[in-house]
């Protein structure tokens, strides 16, 4: 099968353009669609405050949703283009594991159903229902966006676990037998990988809407419902952020145990051995990491919670069955160190809190949280690098290589710019909108005052 | 089980040709509402009437998409590889119109209202032309079992041009019948015999268009021509007839009727084709029983379906029944133009 493929294989820079197209789509779709699991539940916390009586509780989240409609409609077409791409640009996966792997997207469908429905209904009810009722009729979206973003990890679970199959005849022939979708679904990856995944989109959701009422803050606009719709935000992701890093080693420590390639990669170890250091900072230049603080036996007991045990090194493998390491390694260390900074962001705010029931009054506070919105968007994407990147050359882990999944068609490099340039415009032209919607809202508050 | 899988996505794409193609339309209306001034109740109207319900609309596309891949493996890869221009297209323009619709909603000045709408209006147009070329290319066996197809000839040609031009057609048809209910319900004569003159202009046009298609179809598609013309004809008949009569009922301003009998035509002709080209799933290339997942995907899939119904129907059906009682409005209290229109 390998051979028939090869026959007739795509380019290496076309399939260098289906891979950044998939991955610049892919990117973009993730953070948006962390605004679908993390701002309904800011938006429903805020009115629920309004229910019991906080007036700008409720105004807040009325504006809220406002935004939230601009964001779900943006995550749900380009939500969209990725199973159109799914088949474009990787047909051999999809001919190949189609029915193995693509029950959770049809179970995801009815997820994000519902969450578009509700979300219909909850947009336009403001007047139809009473408050109560309108908060209940909200409260199945977030329900719906954290299980739709479960479901559909499912699916990047299977890529990096695969099961449900018959493996050993597959590789052996190429052919898929005992096909069983529900254990597909249900691969050992998934509970750690969506979990990851979820209280990265609250993180993301939490930190980026933070990140805009601080950078007002900066501005002098620091009015009571400015300071409330922060400290919603903040909190949720502040919650987020400890539980995260305890997923975060659960995860490296999944990938130690069933994908040590990946492993190996992301710590850049390239020699198997025993005892080995945890490397922290510093950059990979050939085959070594340069400039890093290294902590004894700290990997091995990261990975193991044993200082002697044996790492799996990147030479126990061919080398062209080893990822990218210095980009999966940097990727990786950028998406820790940022989760340890955003802690402490968030220490220093509970701090603040302990002590003087206020926010800090330190500017540079207010910086750091105008920082952390983009920090944690660069973090999402440094986890997803890690996991894509890290699984290379595999698109399902050691049975099938993206080039053999590749799509054979012609042309695939103008569809990559084409597809770059209308995102690129998508992106100038969302942050457009909502930052001029949140000014129209501001000046009718001026309005409001003067009249 | 496979047979029961297509059905359940035929099911899919009906839905998504009655309510989605009806958003489509309602996109093509307001390119076509003429200058700002004069076109802002009937843009008003279309932006009320679709604003709720076309996210969930738009769902069934997925359903189907989804439904493909899982299920029918085999037909997907080609398919997918063989209408690679098409498809990007489509899915541009789908980015297109939501964006451009979900932007517009927040703007306050003239021209930028109008490059959104402009944006939302001319990716309505295009993306079920493109969905359109592609049914064609199917329907015309021009995708091979396995690999790509021609890239340009799969979908540039007499049954693609056909069946992009009929989707068009059929999208504003769908619309302007459900506008001028809408606006008739809503009391806004002027906006619903706007809508119904149209309405009937293009239903003429629709029906004249089909009707020269055939001439297309026996020389470009003779398997669907074959089966339209024999096991299919039922539902040809009935899809003519219902359109005629819907026309009938627009002409008499009935318009909830003429809606429904609307919605039955497209309906009839969606389930025609798929009549007249049965067995094949990729007409010539691959038959349904050789593309068919496994059955243990097929039994899941159909599994999860009936349970998630049971989830997502009656919040559906809710949905949709108060946004046919106009009873979902925009939010009032903090509208973002206040003051500055």
């Amino acid at each position: 099968m390998v051979g028939v493929l090869l026959a007739n294989a795509a380019s290496a820079g076309d399939l260098l353009a289906a891979r950044q197209q998939m991955a610049l789509s892919l990117g973009w779709h993730i953070v948006v669609a962390c605004f679908g699991v993390a701002f309904p539940i800011f938006i429903l916390l805020a009115e629920w405050r309004g229910t019991r009586g906080d007036r700008d509780a409720a105004e807040l989240a009325r504006r809220w949703s406002k935004a939230f409609a601009v964001l779900f409609a943006v995550g749900a077409v380009s939500g969209t283009i990725l199973s159109f791409e799914l088949g474009m640009l990787w047909p051999g996966m999809v001919a190949a594991f189609g029915d193995v792997w693509g029950l959770a997207f049809a179970i995801e469908g009815v997820a994000f159903f519902l969450e578009a429905i509700f979300l219909g209904i909850y947009l336009y009810g403001w007047d139809r229902f009473p408050p109560k009722a309108h908060l209940l009729v909200g409260l199945p979206i977030p329900i719906a966006g954290a299980a739709s973003a479960w479901i559909v990890v499912t699916a990047n679970a299977w890529m990096n676990h695969p099961t449900g199959f018959d493996a050993a005849t597959y590789s052996a022939t190429g052919r898929v037998i005992d096909v069983d979708p529900w254990a597909a679904m249900f691969n050992p990856a998934t509970p750690v990988q969506a979990t990851h995944m979820i209280l990265a989109a609250l993180m993301v959701g939490g930190f980026v809407v933070a990140s805009v009422y601080a950078w007002g803050w900066l501005r002098g606009r620091r009015a009571r419902r400015d300071r409330l719709g922060f400290t919603i935000a903040f909190l949720v992701a502040l919650a987020a952020t400890p539980a995260q890093i305890v997923v975060g080693d659960w995860a490296a420590r999944f990938a130690a145990e069933h994908q040590p390639i990946k492993f190996a990669s992301l710590e850049a170890v390239y020699r198997t051995e025993a005892h080995v250091p945890l490397r922290i900072g510093g950059w990979v230049s050939g085959e070594q990491v340069r400039w890093a603080v290294a902590i004894p036996g700290g990997l091995s007991w990261l990975a193991t919670r044993d200082a002697d045990a044996v790492i799996t090194g990147l030479d126990s493998v061919p080398a062209d069955e080893r990822p990218p390491t210095a980009i999966v390694r940097s990727a990786f260390q950028a998406m820790v160190g940022i989760g340890f900074l955003l802690l402490f962001a968030g220490v220093w705010f509970l701090l603040a809190w302990w002590r003087r029931r206020s926010p800090p009054r330190s500017t540079w506070f207010w910086r750091l949280a105008w920082a952390a919105g983009p920090l944690a968007v660069i973090a999402l994407q440094a986890g997803w690098a890690v996991t894509e990147v890290g699984r290379q050359p595999w698109i399902v882990y050691g049975l099938m290589r993206v080039d053999e999944a590749v799509t054979t068609a012609p042309g695939i490099r103008v569809g990559f710019w084409v597809v770059t340039a209308v995102y690129a415009v998508l992106t100038v032209a969302t942050v457009f909108v909502l930052s001029g919607l949140g000014r129209s809202l501001r000046s009718a508050d001026l309005g409001a005052a003067d009249g | 089980m496979a047979e029961a899988v297509l059905g359940a996505m035929w099911l899919g794409v009906t839905l998504y040709a009655v309510f989605g193609g009806a958003d489509f339309g309602a996109g093509v209306w307001d390119l076509l509402s003429g200058r700002a001034a004069a076109g802002a109740p009937r843009r008003a109207l279309i932006e009320d009437s679709i604003g709720p319900v076309w996210e969930a609309n738009h769902v069934w596309l997925i359903f189907v998409l989804v439904f493909l891949w899982t299920g029918f493996p085999r037909a997907f890869a080609p398919l997918a590889s063989t209408m690679l221009i098409p498809l990007t297209a489509a899915a541009l323009g789908i980015i297109l119109r939501g964006s451009g619709f979900a932007f517009r909603k927040t703007m306050t000045t003239v021209p930028l209202r109008r490059l959104f709408g402009a944006t939302f209006a001319a990716s309505s147009l295009l993306t079920p032309f493109f969905l359109g070329a592609i049914a064609g290319g199917v329907a015309s066996g021009r995708i091979p079992a396995e690999g790509a197809g021609n890239l340009v000839a799969a979908w540039w040609n007499p049954t693609s041009l056909l069946g992009g031009t009929l989707a068009v057609l059929t999208c504003s048809y769908l619309a302007a019948s459900f506008l001028a209910a809408d606006a008739a319900r809503s009391g806004m004569e002027r906006e619903a015999d706007w809508f119904r003159s149209r309405a009937i202009v293009v239903g003429i046009l629709t029906g004249a268009v089909a009707i020269s298609g055939i001439a297309v179809l026996r020389s470009d598609a003779r398997v669907l021509f074959d089966g339209l013309t024999g096991r299919a004809l039922p539902l040809v008949a009935l899809s003519a007839a219902a359109g005629t009569a819907s026309l009938g009922l627009l002409w008499s301003r009935r318009y909830r009727l003429a809606r429904t009998a609307a919605v039955l035509a497209v309906v009839a002709v969606v389930w025609g084709w798929a009549a007249a080209q049965y067995p094949w799933l990729l007409v010539n290339a691959l038959e349904i029983a050789d593309g068919s997942g496994s059955a243990a995907t097929l039994r899941a899939m159909l599994i999860s379906l009936g349970v998630g119904a049971v989830l997502f129907v009656p919040p559906l059906l809710y949905l949709m029944v108060l946004a046919q009682r106009g009873e979902l409005a925009a939010d009032s209290a903090a509208k973002p133009e206040g003051g500055s229109r």
